[in-house]
């Protein structure tokens, strides 16, 4: 013990109790404070900012929900009910030597018809025109003038919803997707749930038998279901069988090749190597036409082999190369101590992968697996290049339309919404794992 | 190098701790090469049933690296290792068979960060044991017990301190029924205060008579708990003896100059 005094008084040591932290760094104002006014360079960005939001958002939100129609049958539902009549104005028009004259010249005004309430907004603006005036010179005038205000045409969606969600599905039999779908999906949840009993069962059931009883219901030809052609199958059920197949089939398979490309046996690995770096150095779209054209040439003579199978072959197997590369990135960074442990205990290679390895592993993937996937949720759009009808593609032939021409917004709003609504839910859902795996241990 | 001689103030019961005739590793004329680079060199050990033994000797001299080369976490390249009478060799069976017999407790304990405490300890019983999950289950929380953590048991890793970890580690393997131990620095990476805990508990496992491989820096526990002594240095056996001689009449001046510098403090 030093006998040196090192001032201490107290002969036992008491903790100094919790306060709270101070005010202006808690609460609204705390946050308002660190995040939208810190300093004036700040806090004027936080302005313009603001003003770009209101410049854009207003409009968007008055064109998709407020000036939109909704209800209808057919495009004149979308026409405006008012009466636009042309009237003759009196007023200045100023010449191009900067002398004023009097000119007559149009202006639209909107007239409602007797009983009639009117489906559009408009608004009288100020509108530069140019008139003809003394023969040859131009003056220029200003006029009012109603403007009717666009408004979102969902009539067009409303019409043709089915054809983008079933594609050219026979409409008696399209209850099928329907019920596979929701059913999947049900199941999908369920098996996300924090606990909810026998959710591995479940997950099984999900990976191995159903993905049979699907192919059964959406093909038929069985228990009295007519065989439906997998050429009519179309739309966002499309959409979801290829990116569902592409996602269920490429984890294992990645995984597999992650482990084989790190594999001690040379053959397993060079053959692993090869297929991650060739699948991932060549575009999808050519992948989608190798599956289409060269995939035939390794087949036996004579085979049929169909589109969407082959299609879907190409896309699992080009998005299992991302995968394993992923996956192979979970494997790296778990520490080498927990391969020695589990090695020490005499677990063996495989229950060591299934067991230790994998689930820390893929837990760590987690958000780079789910990007990954929402990735290939749009990526399918790219079928439509070999022929498929995806929910893009049936859009696109929507709009093209001559009943409906000139509805393309409304029709891409649509489709963007559509995608939007599942990458969103699974960006959101990995952000939740994430989370839950953070404060989990 | 961290010289450390934590104060075990505990008696050491050595009524039970009996070395047997029965031979459990031997280490005949063992060469290990990392890449062009020799790390053990002609390495002769036998081990009997029962026997403690510190290695030390300072770092990069190839002790971890030797207790590594007896459960063939590391692969030696020449010589004969025999672990009771299973010699190690390429053959996958073999090395199963030996890592089954033989405990190892890691400096950063690598435990299982996402299983239980509890599940930490009944894996490799009933995945590689084949015991019913009860049994595994009791027996898991009988060694809580001897680590005196059994409260723990629902935890996850990350939740213990250190000590705790390195007990747990210690409760994992003792649940396989170990015949060997080997300890690889179990304390080098615990604060002070938590090495005695971990400490305690394997003077009660070499009590309880365990065939005990430590490589350590603890010379207090050397003298206490070991029956021999093993100094390492540049990948060879310099010197072996008996605690008392070792560390009071140390031969060679290798060795002299070892403790010299770890116990002059």
């Amino acid at each position: 013990m030093s006998t040196q005094d090192y001032g201490v008084t107290e002969p036992v040591f008491t903790p100094k109790p919790d306060l709270p932290p101070p005010a202006s760094t808690v609460g609204v104002i705390g946050w308002v404070r660190n995040n939208l006014v810190p300093d004036w360079f700040n806090g004027a960005m936080t302005v313009v900012a603001l003003l770009a939001l209101y410049m854009v958002i207003p409009p968007i939100v008055n064109w998709a929900l407020f000036d939109a129609h909704f209800v209808g049958d057919s495009r004149k539902a979308c026409k405006p009910n008012v009466q636009i009549v042309r009237d003759k104005v009196a007023t200045k028009g100023i010449m191009p030597d900067g002398t004023t004259l009097d000119v007559e010249t149009t202006a639209d005004r909107i007239v409602v018809p007797e009983g009639v309430i009117p489906n559009v907004r408009w608004e009288r603006k100020m509108v530069e025109g140019v008139v003809r005036a003394k023969g040859r010179e131009y003056a220029k005038v200003v006029v009012e003038k109603d403007v009717i205000i666009e408004g979102a045409c969902w009539v067009f969606v409303g019409v043709r919803f089915d054809q983008f969600i079933y594609g050219f599905y026979p409409k008696e039999e399209r209850w099928r997707p329907t019920v596979v779908i929701g059913i999947g999906l049900l199941l999908i949840i369920y098996m996300l749930t924090d606990g909810m009993p026998h959710r591995g069962r479940v997950a099984m059931f999900l990976l191995i038998p159903f993905p049979v009883i699907a192919f059964f219901m959406f093909s038929g030809g069985v228990l009295g279901m007519p065989h439906v052609d997998n050429a009519k199958w179309g739309g966002l059920v499309l959409t979801i069988i290829i990116s569902s197949v592409a996602i269920t089939g490429a984890l294992p398979l990645g995984v597999a090749l992650a482990l084989g490309r790190r594999s001690q046996m040379p053959i397993i690995r060079w053959f692993c190597v090869l297929v991650i770096e060739f699948f991932r150095s060549v575009p999808m779209i050519t992948i989608l036409f190798m599956a289409l054209v060269v995939l035939p040439l390794f087949l036996p003579p004579g085979t049929t082999f169909d589109q969407l199978l082959r299609v879907l072959i190409g896309v699992t197997i080009f998005i299992a190369a991302y995968t394993a590369e992923v996956v192979r990135g979970g494997l790296q960074a778990l520490p080498k101590g927990q391969y020695e442990a589990a090695d020490a205990l005499g677990l063996g290679y495989w229950k060591m992968m299934r067991l230790i390895i994998l689930p820390q592993a893929l837990r760590i993937m987690i958000p780079a697996i789910v990007s990954l996937f929402i990735g290939i949720f749009k990526d399918t759009t790219l079928v439509q290049i070999v022929g498929l009808n995806d929910l893009l593609t049936m859009v696109q032939l929507a709009v093209t339309d001559a009943q409906w021409i000139g509805l393309s917004k409304e029709g891409y709003f649509f489709c963007g919404f559509v995608f939007f609504v599942f990458c969103f839910s699974m960006s959101r859902y990995s952000m939740y794992l994430e989370r839950k795996l953070h404060t989990g241990h | 190098m961290s010289a450390t001689d934590t104060d075990i103030d505990v008696d050491v019961d050595q009524s039970r701790m009996k070395i047997s005739d029965e031979i459990a590793i031997q280490i005949t004329g063992m060469h290990k090469w990392y890449g062009s680079f020799h790390v053990l060199k002609d390495i002769n050990l036998t081990v009997n049933q029962g026997e403690r033994i510190v290695v030390c000797g300072p770092s990069g001299s190839g002790k971890s690296t030797l207790i590594r080369c007896i459960n063939r976490l590391e692969e030696h390249q020449q010589g004969q290792i025999l672990v009771d009478n299973v010699e190690l060799t390429n053959d996958l069976k073999n090395i199963d068979t030996v890592r089954r017999e033989v405990g190892m407790v890691f400096q950063h304990f690598n435990l299982f960060p996402h299983l239980t405490v509890l599940e930490n300890c009944t894996l490799a019983p009933i995945w590689v044991r084949k015991m019913p999950k009860a049994e595994a289950e009791e027996i898991g929380m009988r060694f809580l017990e001897t680590v005196r953590i059994p409260e723990q048991a629902d935890k996850f890793p990350g939740q213990l301190s250190g000590g705790q970890q390195q007990r747990v580690a210690i409760a994992r393997s003792l649940c396989m029924n170990p015949r060997i131990m080997l300890f690889d620095e179990p304390t080098s990476a615990l604060d002070p205060e938590m090495i005695k805990e971990v400490l305690e508990v394997m003077i009660h496992l070499a009590e309880e008579g365990m065939t005990m491989i430590c490589v350590t820096h603890e010379m207090g526990f050397a003298r206490k708990v070991a029956n021999r002594v093993i100094f390492m240095d540049a990948g060879e056996i310099v010197e072996q003896n008996e605690p008392e001689e070792f560390f009071n009449n140390p031969k060679s001046d290798r060795t002299q100059l070892f403790l010299s510098q770890i116990l002059s403090h």
